[in-house]
């Protein structure tokens, strides 16, 4: 049976004045009712446009979007503009960074909550504002009553943010896009977050499209990872699989860049060389050969297929496998010898 | 809040003794005409000059004269009398004040009718053939003198020497107590003509501040909502893009009805902008004072209104 959302092959490209960005060159993955697909990748891999591709916010006049995006069967690609209003809020909902600046400054939060409401259902104001109030409970946000009337800039940042779950999970939607939710709030505030958008997803059945930068919140809460570099997915798999055998020298770097407090401290952080590439003009062959420490003559010439090497791991790399799990071996944190 | 207008209105109060003071200085230190002689007439002898230059006060110290003024002013809302015809200039002033406030009125609403439209219309198709006539439109509107643009209308549309007998010509105004209708029709010209620049600059300003509006993340929020485009334009990016604008608006009224010199003298409507046009002609120091004095205060109430209506338009800002 298909997965309730299905992105095969989207590609996204902007025209810009410096030349043709491909922002998403070819991403395909896909999330179940109940699942949570993380999405992980520098900034301006891609993963962010991937998602707001996927309820049509990427429809500007400059940007190119190709593919297909199955949600319940339909291509949401080629709905028209009025019909993805219709899906976007009450089927596809989505979250943003910096919650302050995604409310509107100017309108009190309930009110927000509230014309979520009324943009999709037949119902009056003031039932629209008892589900307001119910919603912002829902999201454990203390005298809701009292709240529903303040304006964003009168809440704390984690209050903002589960106005905004609160805002998006109102209308109980099949699909929760996050969009780096937590990134913009305090580590404590984070971990709540997390953990009431896992318990929410848990109570609605809800498929969640988590994207970040950050490993550590993937690991609390992703069944299954998407590593994107440069526009691509370069490896994929269930969660276990990436952080304990990871195949792709990227997310290599990626969990060798983390702080970690369960391993003898070194003397620095290993960050991966080099910068992120132009999406301008991309490297050729493999994107990531240029600040790859593994580059072989041919990666610079031929573009690895996402190939699978383990049932449900996927990886694009040319080097063997048998290399990569060698290499993978010596790299991994080990874990602090008793002491 | 009470105390931040009390002491909005305290520094009202150094403002206005400030202005009048400069326009006291500036009269007396700038060469102009002498009033007494203006108002002796032709041929007057000197004696007659000297008795009329004793009765206005001018024979008195500069210093003495306004103190002699502030006092007055201070004290009964006196603005002293005109030197040409010996009339209370804040009668005089009062009786202009209705045509003053008609044409700003109407100005207003125009070029608040047409620039708001305009400049969203333009904001949401950037660089499109629409916008770009728009803004070239613009552009002539904010060039374009007044002086020469309420001749070019006159020359058009004047009922008297009008290419096309439409509206009142310049002189017809009647005020919207004794004939609506005619009020309505005496204006029309030079309500266009006054809100063209305005109209034109508002367009650029709403286009400008909507363009950057809608690059906000909440507008983003918005449309992830799967609110219909024009709600999101509308309710969303234009009530934020016009915030701003409120300021400006407040501030454009409160100096237009200190006097629209140049409309009301293209289209010789009796108001205090002609008021003040005539008295600086005629050396009329009273007059000229008047007219200042009010303008400044205009200024300085819109100013006032428009701090204090901005804390009702953006809950962010607090006094």
């Amino acid at each position: 049976m298909a997965a309730l959302l299905d992105i095969h092959d989207l590609r996204v490209s902007f025209q810009t004045r410096d030349g043709v960005v491909h922002a998403v060159d070819g991403v395909s993955t896909s999330v179940d009712r109940g699942k949570t697909l993380g999405l992980v990748g520098e900034s301006g891999s891609g993963k962010s446009v991937t998602a707001l591709s996927v309820i049509g916010l990427t429809r500007l006049p400059n940007a190119e979007v190709s593919g297909q995006v199955l949600f319940d069967g339909t291509d949401l690609l080629q709905l028209s503009s009025e019909r993805l209003q219709s899906v976007r809020g009450p089927r596809i909902a989505m979250i943003f960074q910096d919650p302050l600046s995604s409310l509107h400054p100017l309108y009190r939060v309930g009110w927000q909550i509230e014309e979520a409401i009324l943009a999709h259902e037949q119902v009056s104001r003031r039932a629209a504002r008892a589900r307001a109030v119910d919603a912002m409970r829902a999201v454990e946000m203390p005298n809701p009553a009292e709240l529903v009337d303040r304006y964003p800039h009168e809440l704390s940042g984690g209050m903002r943010q589960r106005a905004m779950i609160a805002m998006a999970l109102v209308l109980n939607p099949d699909v929760l896009i996050a969009d780096e939710p937590t990134t913009a709030l305090d580590v404590t505030v984070q971990a709540q977050i997390l953990e009431l958008i896992r318990s929410l997803q848990h109570d609605f059945d809800t498929a969640v499209v988590l994207i970040t930068h950050d490993f550590g919140v993937i690991a609390e809460t992703a069944d299954e990872v998407a590593v994107m570099y440069a526009g691509r997915i370069v490896e994929q798999g269930p969660i276990d699989t990436i952080l304990e055998a990871p195949e792709h020298p990227y997310t290599w770097g990626l969990l060798q860049s983390i702080p970690r407090l369960d391993t003898p401290r070194r003397d620095r952080l290993e960050p991966i060389t080099g910068t992120p590439p132009s999406l301008v003009y991309p490297p050729t062959g493999c994107h990531f050969h240029p600040r790859c420490p593994y580059v072989m003559p041919m990666c610079r010439t031929m573009d690895p297929e996402l190939l699978q090497s383990d049932p449900g791991h996927f990886v694009a790399c040319h080097l063997p496998v048998a290399e990569r799990r060698r290499i993978w071996q010596e790299l991994r944190p080990k874990p602090a010898e008793a002491a | 809040m009470a105390r931040y207008i009390v002491r909005r209105l305290a520094w009202a109060v150094v403002m206005l003794v400030v202005v009048s003071a400069l326009t006291f200085l500036i009269f007396y230190t700038f060469p102009s005409a002498d009033p007494a002689a203006l108002r002796a007439g032709r041929q007057a002898t000197p004696q007659l000059i000297e008795q009329i230059r004793h009765a206005l006060g001018l024979d008195k110290p500069v210093y003495e004269q306004f103190f002699i003024y502030m006092k007055n002013l201070g004290l009964h809302f006196d603005l002293g009398y005109s030197y040409q015809n010996n009339v209370p200039v804040r009668q005089e002033i009062f009786a202009r004040l209705p045509a003053t406030i008609s044409l700003t009125a109407g100005a207003f609403v125009v070029w608040m009718l047409i620039g708001i439209p305009v400049g969203v219309l333009s904001a949401i198709r950037p660089r499109s053939v629409g916008d770009r006539v728009a803004m070239g439109g613009a552009l002539v509107g904010i060039s374009a003198p007044v002086y020469w643009l309420g001749l070019v209308a006159l020359f058009l549309f004047a009922s008297d020497i009008g290419k096309v007998h439409l509206f009142g010509g310049a002189g017809s105004y009647v005020p919207l107590t004794q004939d609506p209708g005619g009020w309505v029709k005496s204006l029309i010209l030079p309500w266009f003509v006054l809100a063209a620049a305005f109209a034109a600059f508002y367009a650029r300003m709403v286009r400008g501040n909507l363009i950057e509006v809608m690059g906000e993340d909440y507008i983003r929020t918005a449309r992830a909502k799967g609110l219909p485009e024009r709600r999101v334009i509308l309710r969303h990016g234009l009530r934020a893009a016009l915030t701003p604008i409120v300021t400006i608006a407040g501030l454009d009224i409160g100096i237009l009805l200190g006097g629209a010199v140049l409309t009301e003298t293209v289209f010789n409507i009796p108001g205090v902008g002609r008021f003040a046009y005539d008295s600086i002609v005629n050396s009329d120091l009273p007059a000229i004072q008047g007219t200042v004095l009010f303008g400044a205060l205009f200024i300085i109430v819109a100013n006032l209104i428009v701090d204090i209506a901005y804390a009702f338009l953006d809950p962010r800002v607090r006094y």
